[in-house]
């Protein structure tokens, strides 16, 4: 296949024509102004949304946020590398557990109480975001334990072992103990009852902070989504997305395969666990050992199939369609989920390469890219 | 020793229905080279039919479907079980053609994606209020509930009576006999011969003038009539019958998928295997270690296989070629 020969930079599509000045390219800033865009965004939609839209809607485009960064981030193991990961859903929930326990003990033992902390940008909420970050990480080396049976197994085969991940994270979590409710019971609180972990149980962990809004939701889609494109026009990606099309000539190239796969599904985890932490605290949400299970799972490799592999803006586009529809069909709920399966089923039988292919949204019409490698996608 | 061996009664009838689950998705994923997600579905579809052709034919006979006390005679359990299994034989080969055929050289990702799909559809479906219906519902009995042997065996410190019942042998034997024919037909005729070149390879299978078309239909009609046979034979055994979606089911079939995988996938006899190892660790481990993590079992010994042997216990190492 040929890759869309755009420099690694975020710009309008006139400007990333090879003619452009080498110099200007590389400064900081070029790499920079996408990322501020979009937190300056997630901000101006935190303060303008609901009051615009109401509750119940903004509520939506939350879903669709953290939809996005799961999308996002699941393609570019599934997408780029080639790789085939139906566990996603268990690296989000294990992000989510663990941010979700961070901040409920954490608010717990600072402030005795288990309730939001602070206003917008407060102490709360950056404790929130540094939880989200430590359920990545957290995420990120389960990912790498996942990840290394991909340097032995192939295809459908590491499928089964992603998909078994998630499941035994689902039954261990069901093991889990009661959450421990109030600062006093913490503080009497002895370390045996943090083996297994309190956090709830088949039931779910109750009572997390709501810490997740628009802003923070927003924020990291930004960061991922960045990061998601940095990576696809860099060597690195270009070594991954040399593995999808074919493994051995590109071990044959030099690209070091296992070091690659296991990145990818390290990083794809990472941004799964901060999406699971968003997951957690938002509000009406109670994160339980189901959402490990592989159902989930399912929908974020569905968006990604139908968005198109490789395809960040496709992946996007369709996270936001897949999670609004069901919403929007929430009144005819018997025949939701069959709408839901027929629409899957037509695509695939209509369109297989998904919506963009592995083209991104401004390279689809003709003149601003390549669209000869169509066929191969 | 009495827990042992009741621990065993019962690994063996489970393990014969994993098998019998397993066998269909071995034979596909042999054959097109993909995780049939659907065939789950099959399954639950096999128990529902039964349940509903029960729920006509009992009445007719004047009998209570619902006097576990006044069962029909034999044969009206073996007419439910061959007409499930031809009515789920059909759906799949219906299947096969409008889902899969037109996906036959499309990155078999796609054909996965459209599995997910018919397997959404089937269990919504199911769920519509005029088909099966969202609540869950009791299987009337078809067999006498008669134990066929009794004995009692050391536990512990005391005796306690080991259960043989009619139902564990009857799941045994109509399992056995299933997969005794489908061995002769894989193994012995000319289709099976047949079906075994085209999973070898495709495109020589059909340059050789093999109906390719008409031997994958029939692999999925094969396969959908056996999952159906294990639906009927499972809600024999537990008949508290769960809605179409209910996540049992789908945790059913992705144990006898673990089946084929760790007896290799595409080996039919692998599957059996598979099959019989899944339910003795399920059982054993439920039993002998703690039953909350019985899944767990499962697919850490999947995990363990996968490492260890990464194409199952029966299965062929296939050799990459540039």
């Amino acid at each position: 296949m040929t890759v869309p020969d755009t420099a690694p930079k975020i710009t309008s599509p006139q400007s990333a024509q090879p003619s452009d000045s080498a110099g200007k390219r590389t400064s900081v800033w070029s790499g920079l102004w996408p990322l501020a865009v979009g937190i300056a965004l997630a901000a101006v939609m935190h303060f303008a949304l609901p009051k615009l839209i109401g509750q119940y809607y903004s509520r939506i485009v939350m879903d669709i946020g953290i939809a996005m960064i799961m999308a996002v981030s699941l393609n570019i193991v599934n997408g780029m590398t080639g790789q085939f990961s139906i566990g996603h859903a268990g690296f989000m929930t294990l992000g989510g557990y663990t941010a979700a326990m961070l901040t409920y003990y954490g608010s717990l033992s600072i402030w005795g109480t288990s309730l939001k902390h602070g206003g917008f940008l407060g102490v709360g909420e950056w404790m929130f975001a540094a939880s989200c970050l430590v359920g990545g990480l957290v995420a990120a080396g389960a990912g790498y334990v996942v990840g290394l049976p991909s340097l032995r197994l192939r295809g459908d085969y590491l499928a089964i072992v992603t998909l078994g991940f998630g499941e035994i994270l689902r039954v261990v979590l069901q093991q889990t103990g009661k959450v421990i409710d109030d600062a006093e019971a913490l503080r009497a609180a002895t370390w045996s009852q943090f083996f297994p972990p309190p956090v709830g149980g088949a039931v779910g962990f109750d009572g997390v902070p709501k810490y997740t809004d628009l802003f923070w939701v927003y924020t990291f889609v930004t960061i991922t989504v960045v990061v998601a494109y940095r990576l696809k026009h860099s060597s690195l990606g270009r070594a991954m997305i040399s593995i999808r099309e074919d493994e051995i000539a590109s071990q044959a190239m030099g690209v070091n395969i296992a070091r690659n796969k296991v990145l990818a599904f390290v990083l794809a985890a990472f941004f799964a666990g901060t999406a699971g932490g968003l997951f957690a605290h938002e509000a009406g949400v109670i994160v339980s050992p189901k959402d490990a299970g592989f159902q989930r799972s399912f929908d974020y490799v569905i968006m990604t199939v139908l968005g198109g592999r490789g395809s960040i803006t496709g992946v996007m586009l369709a996270a936001t369609i897949l999670t609004a529809l069901p919403e929007a069909l929430r009144d005819f709920e018997q025949y939701r989920l069959i709408m839901y399966a027929l629409l899957l089923i037509i695509m695939m039988l209509v369109r297989p390469q998904g919506l963009f292919g592995i083209h991104e949204i401004w390279q689809l019409w003709p003149g601003r890219g390549t669209r000869t490698d169509q066929k191969k996608a | 020793m009495a827990d042992f061996a009741q621990t065993l009664m019962t690994a063996l009838a489970i393990g014969s229905l994993y098998a019998l689950i397993a066998l269909g998705y071995t034979m596909v994923y042999g054959i097109l080279k993909f995780i049939n997600f659907a065939h789950s579905d099959i399954v639950v579809l096999g128990a529902w039919v039964s349940y509903t052709l029960a729920n006509k034919i009992l009445p007719m006979l004047g009998l209570n479907p619902h006097n576990p006390e006044t069962p029909p005679p034999l044969w009206v359990g073996a007419l439910i079980l061959l007409s499930a299994m031809v009515a789920c034989g059909l759906l799949g080969f219906v299947i096969e053609r409008l889902a899969y055929k037109p996906l036959r050289r499309a990155p078999r990702l796609n054909v996965l994606i459209t599995a997910i799909g018919v397997s959404l559809l089937l269990q919504n479906v199911g769920q519509l209020n005029y088909v099966f219906g969202a609540s869950p519902q009791k299987m009337p009995a078809l067999l006498p509930n008669i134990d066929l042997l009794r004995i009692s065996l050391p536990s512990g410190d005391g005796y306690r009576d080991v259960v043989i019942g009619l139902v564990d042998v009857m799941i045994f034997a109509t399992s056995a006999v299933l997969m005794l024919v489908l061995e002769y037909l894989v193994f012995r005729t000319k289709l099976g011969t047949a079906m075994r070149a085209v999973s070898f390879s495709t495109d020589n299978a059909s340059l050789m003038g093999i109906p390719v078309d008409r031997v994958v239909s029939f692999t999925f009609v094969l396969g959908s009539s056996l999952a159906a046979a294990a639906g009927f034979l499972y809600v024999m055994k537990y008949p508290g019958l769960n809605q179409p979606a209910h996540s049992i089911w789908v945790l059913l079939g992705l144990k006898a998928f673990v089946a084929a995988v760790i007896g290799g996938i595409g080996n039919v006899r692998g599957a059996v295997l598979g099959g019989f190892v899944i339910a003795f660790v399920e059982q054993f481990g439920a039993f002998y270690i703690s039953s909350n993590y019985r899944d767990v079992y499962v697919f850490a010994l999947l995990i363990i296989i996968l490492l260890v042997r990464p194409t199952g216990l029966l299965g062929s190492p296939v050799r990459e070629k540039v």
